[in-house]
């Protein structure tokens, strides 16, 4: 007989709480350049150091170094840099709407711009997003989405194109290769899955990508996801944003601790990378990489973007009950704006100037949309879509029950 | 109103000490009380640990019992029901929380084919004493997925007890009592009422728990038994039949109508006290079936089943249903979705008319 002590629940815990520092030493980053770059036709397994390292490219000093760094052309990074900056403005402003109660709710990306705004430039026309909540970059990184058309959604207004059936920032839009945001986690990441499963049933050439966060990476639809994606060689792929908090949860309380997102991947036979999330040129060049793998049939990549959610989970949080205060302020990985400002400014390809000229003019050019589509109402002032909409879109044409409770309603 | 005098299981009355408690407060307490009382009863969820959950029903609890009796739980509702049940099997009592019922789907296959079904399939060898508590309804702006009222998905499961407090008393009474049963209980919180009744008019100010009287709750222990509906505004000329937000505001149409209305309220949607409701439609001929979640196949198809088999001979006229349409939820129309006192007056006044 075995002599063993009693056994004990492990719960994890972060090393930094409201009052205490986090010891940020956990997530093993690796020096900038210091990652291979593999070739894009390699073998998912061969991956596997690549899950627990972190490509990065832009040093300390704003330098890109290593086999990661390809710079990508300076109109393309002025470009980046001019939507992470308006992004981050939009943010600020439709923050101070909602506590205007011009909207019900809001949603930010602080700290997270440069995962969607490089991974949109690295796309094609054509591709398909499956996105969370937090990637409004992949909207506003576009010339073709009307900014004053997303603002009525957020304000639940006559113009808002879903019609006011949706919570503010759960967009939709086909056209612009931007899935339907779904309240329930993880749900789109497997649709990411069967998007792409169905391109390659028909011969096409575009490609899908899913987004996922770290906490919701713990639900059954991030590992079935992975399972389909491998089985078909699915052309996608699988973003998890490991921001290190899902509300008030740390991401270890996801199953992080001492391991990685991205080694899920290469355990499902995925290749897999993890990437300095707030480092544009890294996001960019990993993007690329895997849309590049995706398009030419060698199946999916699954990338963890390591990066810190800045701001409260939503307008209905406040961290400084569960996390300290200026976390942020010590996250090793910086700020992405500030580290591609850096960046461009020692290539020569932008100036401190130029910065705050572009930083006011975002600031009316944001404004000037908000006022332009409060002119079609706001929540506060119950200008919206009436209520006889309400029973439209449930189905194709509208069933006799329906047309009966809308009658009933009288509207 | 009447406020019940159960006394708990074991036969102490209902406390001594009473306290103004919001419904947040009183469903924390009982967990409190249980944790305290029996150490095999563990809390779990999403943000339930440290941050004490989005809503803050289990603030402090972690602090008090510790990491291993209330903990964190990964975003995985599946997960969560999962290793209830496995708990339960080992001989835990779970209590778990489903941050917004909206989110209890990834869990289905858990409550239905497993929690609802352990005991049955195993003739008793096994059963699944957990408590899956849910926040819902509408009301707060929360869209599609932050609204909704999936009642009726649980009572068409056979062997889940669907539970549905409507105020601070019965919130703690039945969550004691939810966690002392053996059974599977899906316990259904109208987040609306958290923090004080709400009548359905949105435009009025929220009345705090502190000044009704269903907020002052016992500190100790307590139950309010399951199957035992509630006589919450006795009247005589029609019954309504109703549960969670919908009691506030069928009152409030009783109070606008002048109609003599009599409130049964249901507390456990299923099994149900079938007694109490025959006995008030017997007296009164006439019943409205009032509840949030949408018309079709929704629970006032039973219930209105349940009237028409057990009182036919005694109604006066045909039994109402008022609910909510039959769209999900939608955002900005709110009001316009929500059945407020308008639509539950206008049922009564039809009833009243035949
Ligand atoms: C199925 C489901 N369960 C729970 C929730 C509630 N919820 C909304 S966001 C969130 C945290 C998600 O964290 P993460 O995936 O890390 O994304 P982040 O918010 O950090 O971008 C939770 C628990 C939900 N929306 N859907
Ligand atoms: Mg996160």
């Amino acid at each position: 007989m075995t002599q063993h002590e009693p056994l004990h629940l492990h719960v994890p815990e972060p090393t930094g709480r409201p009052g205490r520092h986090t010891d940020f030493s956990y997530l093993r980053l690796s020096p900038a350049g210091a990652v291979r770059r593999p070739p894009v036709d390699t073998l998912p397994v061969d991956t596997s150091d690549l899950a627990y390292e972190l490509v990065r490219v832009l040093d300390d000093d704003g330098a890109a170094v290593g086999p990661w760094a390809m710079q990508p052309d300076r109109e393309l990074l002025r470009k980046g840099l001019r939507a992470m900056m308006k992004t981050r403005v939009f943010d600020a402003r439709m923050l101070i709407a909602q506590r205007q109660k011009k909207m019900s709710f809001y949603m930010q990306c602080l700290g997270e711009e440069a995962i969607a705004i490089a991974h949109a430039l690295a796309l094609d026309p054509g591709d398909m997003c499956f996105p969370t909540y937090r990637q409004q970059g992949l909207l506003l990184a576009r010339d073709d989405v009307d900014m004053v058309e997303v603002i009525c959604q957020l304000l639940s207004n006559q113009h808002d194109p879903l019609k006011g059936r949706q919570l503010p920032v759960m967009y939709s839009y086909k056209r612009a290769g931007f899935f339907s945001i779904s309240g329930n986690l993880a749900t789109q990441f497997i649709q990411a899955v069967g998007w792409g499963m169905a391109s390659a049933i028909k011969g096409d050439t575009r490609i899908a990508s899913g987004w996922i966060g770290d906490g919701a990476t713990a639900e059954a639809d991030f590992h079935t996801a992975l399972t389909f994606a491998h089985v078909y060689r699915a052309p996608v792929i699988l973003n998890v944003v490991n921001n290190q908090w899902a509300i008030s949860t740390f991401q270890a309380i996801a199953g992080g601790e001492a391991t990685t997102f991205a080694a899920r991947g290469v355990g499902c036979g995925i290749a897999s990378l993890r990437v300095d999330g707030n480092d544009f040129l890294a996001v960019y060049a990993a993007s690329q990489w895997a849309a590049e793998r995706a398009r030419r049939n060698l199946g999916p990549t699954l990338i963890e973007w390591v990066t810190y959610r800045a701001g409260p989970h939503s307008t209905s949080d406040d961290p400084s009950k569960y996390r300290p205060a200026d976390d942020w302020a010590h996250f090793p990985l910086g700020d992405p704006i500030a580290r591609l400002r850096q960046h461009l400014i020692a290539i020569g390809a932008w100036s401190e100037g130029e910065h705050a000229d572009t930083q006011k003019q975002l600031e009316a050019e944001v404004a000037a949309a908000q006022k332009e589509a409060e002119r079609y109402g706001t929540l506060a002032d119950g200008n919206m879509r009436s209520a006889a909409e309400m029973f439209e879109d449930v189905y194709k044409d509208m069933p006799e029950h329906l047309r009966r409770q809308r009658q009933q309603l009288g509207v | 109103m009447k406020v019940d005098t159960e006394t708990s299981a074991d036969g102490t009355a209902a406390g001594t000490r009473s306290t103004p408690m919001t419904m947040i407060q009183a469903l924390r307490s009982a967990m409190d009380v249980m944790l305290e009382r029996d150490p095999d009863v563990v809390v779990y969820g999403q943000d339930v640990g440290y941050f004490g959950g989005v809503f803050r029903c289990t603030e402090g609890l972690q602090a008090k019992y510790g990491k291993s009796r209330v903990f964190d739980a990964p975003i995985s509702e599946g997960g969560i029901v999962g290793t209830a049940v496995g708990m339960g099997a080992y001989g835990l009592r779970a209590v778990v929380e489903i941050q917004f019922a909206d989110y209890f789907y990834p869990a289905s296959d858990q409550i239905v084919s497993e929690a609802a079904r352990l005991r049955y399939r195993s003739a008793g060898d096994f059963t699944a004493p957990i408590t899956i508590r849910m926040p819902c309804g509408g009301g707060i702006y929360g869209g599609q997925t932050h609204s909704q009222s999936p009642e009726a998905l649980f009572t068409h499961v056979c062997g889940l007890r669907t539970v549905m407090p409507s105020n601070p008393y019965d919130a703690k009474g039945l969550l004691i009592a939810a966690i002392e049963c053996d059974d599977p209980v899906i316990f259904l919180e109208p987040k609306r009422l958290y923090n004080g009744p709400f009548d359905g008019h949105h435009d009025k100010p929220v009345v705090p728990w502190s000044k009704h009287p269903l907020g002052l709750v016992p500190e100790g222990h307590y139950t309010v038994p399951l199957e035992s509906a509630a006589v919450f505004r006795p009247g005589s000329e029609l019954t309504v039949l109703t549960y969670g937000t919908m009691v506030f505001v069928s009152e409030a149409a009783a109070r606008e109508t002048g109609i003599d209305a009599e409130i049964i309220d249901l507390r456990s949607i299923w099994p149900l006290d079938l007694a109490m409701l025959v006995d008030s439609v017997k007296k009164t001929g006439r019943c409205v079936v009032v509840h949030e979640a949408t018309r079709t196949s929704g629970f006032g198809a039973e219930l209105t089943a349940l009237v028409q088999e057990h009182c036919f001979y005694h109604l006066e006229a045909p039994v109402e249903r008022v609910a909510g349409w039959d769209t999900p939820y939608p955002h900005a129309q709110e009001w316009d979705y929500f059945p407020g006192p308008a639509r539950v007056a206008a049922a009564f006044k039809r009833a009243m008319e035949k």
